[in-house]
């Protein structure tokens, strides 16, 4: 028994060492690497939103480390990671937990961070093509877009765009009546295939839409009565998703779903069935821009970094992966951008820069009580789950036979108790 | 009746395999759909390999997991042999039932409630980046503490007391009896501790999830951000790499075992 | 027996002092932030605002009720075959329920809704045979269905090594005193294998009830169960005192549940190392 037990012990000993070989290779080539002095730059934006190298296209994160070491002599290493709602990069900033040199919120979250004072004001020495490259309306006084900031004393504008409602062709015929409303969105007959936001503000942002409701609005009423609608909607989503979307959407899983512009692209890439409209109800214009919070430990080099992305080759990259509209005016004037855009598909590039066909409206920053409120509304939209008349049978049989089970054994125990001691 | 019980373990295995076979399967589709397969090709892997991001959480990964579970198992193998001499029996029922917290509770109450921890130390410590690589060993190392003790605790119930009474009383000290004597007795307890260990926390994902920080991502954690996002195609190679070799260090570790079994029982025999 | 040394005494030291540290002080936060607001001041507003949750609670025992009801239904006949099985394909089948538990929870879970979903390979495939799509994901029967899936060898695993252990004599004598093979059943192997059966339901129920990955993707971020719910909590330090009060009340109905179940054991022969475990008492 005893050799037994020590081949074994043997064999996972082997195991274990296996395992930590590469362990230790790596760790050790690790070292090796850590010896050269370099800095880290911790980069937070959404998902699927910068040029990653991937088919051939332009890796803006190495690019960016290449240049900096050529024209600095410094190694920096960029750590990239994402986020997928405006909500978790601020949960993630505030809860002071973690730092991050650049991020890229949207135009209302910007706002709120300016007011929370969790920005660090740019200094624009070290960012010369911002004025240079983006377009007017986008940056400083001139800009048009930039409530949020006015005069972008916090943030460089990266990528523009707008809500619309992605549909598959296969499902919903050419001739359905709600096609160009936010009613389809609504629409009993596409029960299960409908995908709504994941986050409280674009959810409501829809519902309020669809009403004519003010999505900045100081009543009460109004995102209660968009909460209505919400929970109206719910029997009908399939699900509330993010970025699991794209997936939905491509391999037919749902038919409609609402999202930004751009990323309506990157699906028709891979699935032509699918189209895209802007509701005439008018919808959401939004400005997603890169800031620099006061945490961040490398201001400079998260500056340089913002002025790198505002260069014509990786702008146009960053562009052509995400297929966002671009504040930038290297990338708008580029031929070979737009020709690309037209490879994609034909009215794409007009598609994309189309903010005059239908009325558009910015979110806001709003009120801390608002801000409360949405968030307790958004509880009861996600917390407001049915439970059927199923489980409940289901688990009251469940139940039922338990308890019977309980009172059978005790009572032959007790009989046998008796059975024994009698005799 | 036993062509009914083999088709009905047959029947269950082939559902509960179908999901990872399919996996498997299409990780080597060309096209990148689960719906149609278009062609074997290994694009997948070879993208998966170019993938620094993949590969530096793998690393990440096994570094934690070395890390973690070596440092849990001293501190319990200690804690076991403290505790096995207490005298006090409250205080090491007590120890025993704190310990076992973290196996009991369900994961994400493990996670969360360390997490409220980190968070107030780091508002207290006015840290910026307080989550990393030292929260995830700290959370990981009280996870596979209750199984380290788990596995150690029993050896030291099964030693033979007065062995370490005969060493001290042949002059050594008792640090030095433990070491010479009973240390070797209970060396295959700390080694299933230590693997048990190792592979917790290869494996976990919930705890991971509430006390990380972009800066230290593991397998688990980049497998859950990549399923939130687009979904690259390169996710279904890194899952299969990851079963078949689940698969080959189980079938070492079982049917190793069962050579060795077996030599004996036909000595024996 | 001697007097213990120095060394004896400080060598549990450090676990006890980790223990304290990174066990104890965690429950006690999740206590303090149960009963505190955001301002720090003591509140039972945490608790008195469950009551929203009332449902998400029901939903969440419901299905992990159901979902172990079913494992168990499938799971122990399963492991009883297995047992029945030649020695050598006792050890592969082994191997094969062990695979699925080793192997993430996170990959199986995914490559079961790639799947199941509306445009999956399972709904595909019965498009191309010219039945309707079935809608799995996104609906209470693929939350319970994503449960059954990832849980299962966790019932079948203790209640195999529960079988395995059974001395075979015992069937042997009952078939001697003119048993029929379901009295076998219900009077021998049941009773003597219910050790297994409890920790193998106590290690379904529990991930079961506090899942939310599983929610969140077959589920399609619709269903909202308790694990959803404390997560999506956690996200926003202005809801950590409602999370950690959720997070309490759960652990509580946890701590009773599991109390119910070892009850059931306690006068039979279970074993101390079977109670309670997951996966990790089952290395091989």
């Amino acid at each position: 028994m005893k050799k037994n037990v020590n081949r074994r012990i043997f064999s996972l000993v082997i195991c274990f060492l296996c395992l930590m070989l590469p362990v230790t290779l790596s760790l050790s080539g690790c070292s090796a690497n850590g010896t050269t002095d370099s800095v880290t730059l911790y980069v937070y934006n959404w998902g699927e939103y910068i040029s990653d190298g991937s088919e051939g296209c332009l890796d803006s994160n190495k690019a960016f480390e290449e240049w900096y070491y050529e024209t600095y002599g410094v190694k920096v290493n960029v750590n990239y990671s994402t986020f997928s709602s405006n909500e978790s990069l601020y949960a993630k900033l505030s809860s002071g937990s973690v730092s991050y040199d650049v991020i890229v919120p949207s135009d209302y979250m910007i706002e709120r961070l300016i007011d929370e004072e969790l920005l660090a004001e740019l200094n624009y020495d070290n960012i010369p093509h911002a004025a240079e490259n983006l377009l007017p309306e986008f940056f400083g006084e001139t800009s048009v877009h930039s409530d949020y900031d006015p005069g972008n004393k916090y943030s460089v504008p990266y990528m523009y765009g707008m809500i619309g409602i992605i549909y598959n062709t296969t499902v919903i015929p050419e001739d359905e009546p709600n096609l160009g409303s936010w009613q389809l969105m609504w629409d009993e007959k596409y029960e299960g295939n409908i995908l709504q936001f994941n986050n409280s503000r674009d959810a409501f942002g829809s519902a309020q839409y669809f009403l004519g409701l003010d999505v900045n609005s100081d009543s009460d009423e109004d995102w209660r009565a968009a909460l209505e609608k919400l929970k109206e909607q719910k029997p009908i989503l399939q699900g509330y998703v993010m970025d699991e979307i794209y997936n939905k959407m491509e391999n037919g899983s749902a038919a409609i779903a609402a999202y930004y512009a751009g990323d309506y692209l990157a699906m028709y890439e891979n699935n032509s069935d699918l189209e895209f409209f802007y509701p005439e109800e008018g919808t959401n214009l939004y400005v997603d821009a890169m800031c620099i919070p006061k945490c961040a430990k490398n201001k400079e080099i998260a500056e340089r970094y913002i002025d790198f992305m505002l260069t014509e080759e990786p702008a146009v990259a960053n562009a052509e992966y995400t297929y966002y509209a671009s504040p930038n005016r290297v990338v708008v004037e580029s031929e070979e951008y737009i020709e690309y855009m037209g490879e994609i598909k034909e009215d794409a590039y007009e598609k994309m820069y189309d903010t005059g066909s239908v009325a558009t409206s910015t979110y806001r920053n709003l009120t801390g009580d608002k801000l409360l409120l949405i968030n307790t509304l958004w509880e009861e939209l996600k917390s407001d789950v049915t439970v059927s008349g199923a489980i409940y049978v289901m688990c009251g049989i469940i139940l039922a036979v338990l308890i019977a089970c309980a009172v059978a054994s005790y009572v032959k125990k007790a009989y046998r108790r008796k059975f024994y001691v009698s005799k | 009746m036993k062509f009914l019980s083999k088709f009905y373990i047959g029947l269950i295995f082939f559902l509960l395999y179908i999901p990872i076979i399919v996996l498997i399967v299409f990780s080597f589709n060309e096209s990148g759909s689960l719906a149609e397969f278009s062609g074997a090709s290994l694009v997948w892997y070879e993208e998966l390999f170019n993938d620094e991001e993949a590969l530096s959480s793998l690393l990440n990964s096994l570094i934690l997991a070395v890390s973690s579970s070596v440092i849990a198992t001293i501190i319990g193998t200690f804690g076991a042999l403290g505790l096995y001499r207490m005298k006090s029996k409250y205080v090491k029922g007590a120890v025993n039932t704190v310990t076992n917290i973290p196996m009991m509770n369900p994961d994400i109450v493990t996670g969360v409630s360390m997490m409220l921890l980190f968070v107030a130390v780091a508002g207290f410590l006015k840290s910026q980046s307080f989550f990393g690589f030292g929260t995830m060993l700290i959370a990981h190392v009280t996870f596979n503490l209750p199984y380290v003790l788990l596995s150690v605790m029993p050896r030291f119930r099964g030693l033979d007391k007065s062995l370490s009474e005969a060493a001290q009383d042949l002059g050594c000290t008792p640090a030095r009896a433990f070491f010479k004597v009973e240390l070797p007795e209970i060396v295959p307890g700390i080694v299933s501790g230590l693997m048990l260990g190792f592979t917790m926390s290869l494996d976990d994902f919930v705890i991971s999830h509430f006390v990380s920080s972009p800066d230290f991502q593991t397998l688990p954690l980049y497998v859950y951000n990549q399923t939130a996002h687009n979904v690259k195609f390169s996710m279904y190679a890194l899952s299969s790499l990851i079963v078949v070799a689940i698969l080959i260090i189980l079938l070492v570790v079982n049917f190793a075992g069962s050579v060795g079994r077996r030599k004996v029982s036909e000595k024996r025999g | 027996m001697r007097k213990n040394s120095l060394f004896q005494k400080i060598a549990a030291a450090p676990h006890i002092v980790w223990a304290i540290l990174f066990i104890v002080a965690p429950m006690i936060f999740v206590l303090y932030f149960a009963f505190t607001d955001a301002e720090g001041n003591f509140s039972f507003s945490n608790i008195s605002s469950l009551s929203q949750y009332g449902n998400v609670f029901i939903l969440s025992i419901a299905f992990a009720l159901i979902a172990t009801v079913i494992c168990l239904l499938i799971g122990y006949p399963l492991a009883y075959f297995m047992s029945k099985q030649s020695e050598r394909a006792q050890k592969i089948l082994m191997v094969l329920v062990m695979l699925p538990m080793w192997c993430n929870l996170l990959i199986r879970t995914y490559a079961l809704m790639a799947l199941l979903d509306n445009g999956g390979l399972l709904n595909s495939l019965l498009e191309k045979l010219g039945f309707d799509k079935i809608p799995i994901v996104g609906t209470n029967f693929g939350v319970i269905l994503g449960m059954i899936y990832d849980f299962l060898p966790y019932m079948v695993l203790p209640i195999f090594t529960a079988m395995t252990k059974l001395d075979k004599r015992y069937i042997e004598a009952s078939q001697d005193l003119g048993c029929t093979g379901f009295q076998t059943m219900t009077r021998v192997i049941m009773p003597l294998t219910v050790s297994g059966v409890v920790s193998g339901i106590t290690m379904v129920f529990v991930p079961s009830i506090s899942t939310f990955y599983i929610s969140q993707k077959l589920g399609a971020g619709k269903i909202d169960l308790v694990g959803d719910t404390i997560e999506r909590l956690f996200q926003n330090p202005s809801t950590y005192n409602v999370g950690a009060s959720i997070s309490l009340v759960m652990m509580v109905l946890i701590i009773i549940s599991v109390g119910i179940m070892n009850r059931f054991t306690d006068d039979d022969r279970a074993s101390d190392g079977d109670k309670g475990q997951k996966k990790g008492g089952f290395m091989p």
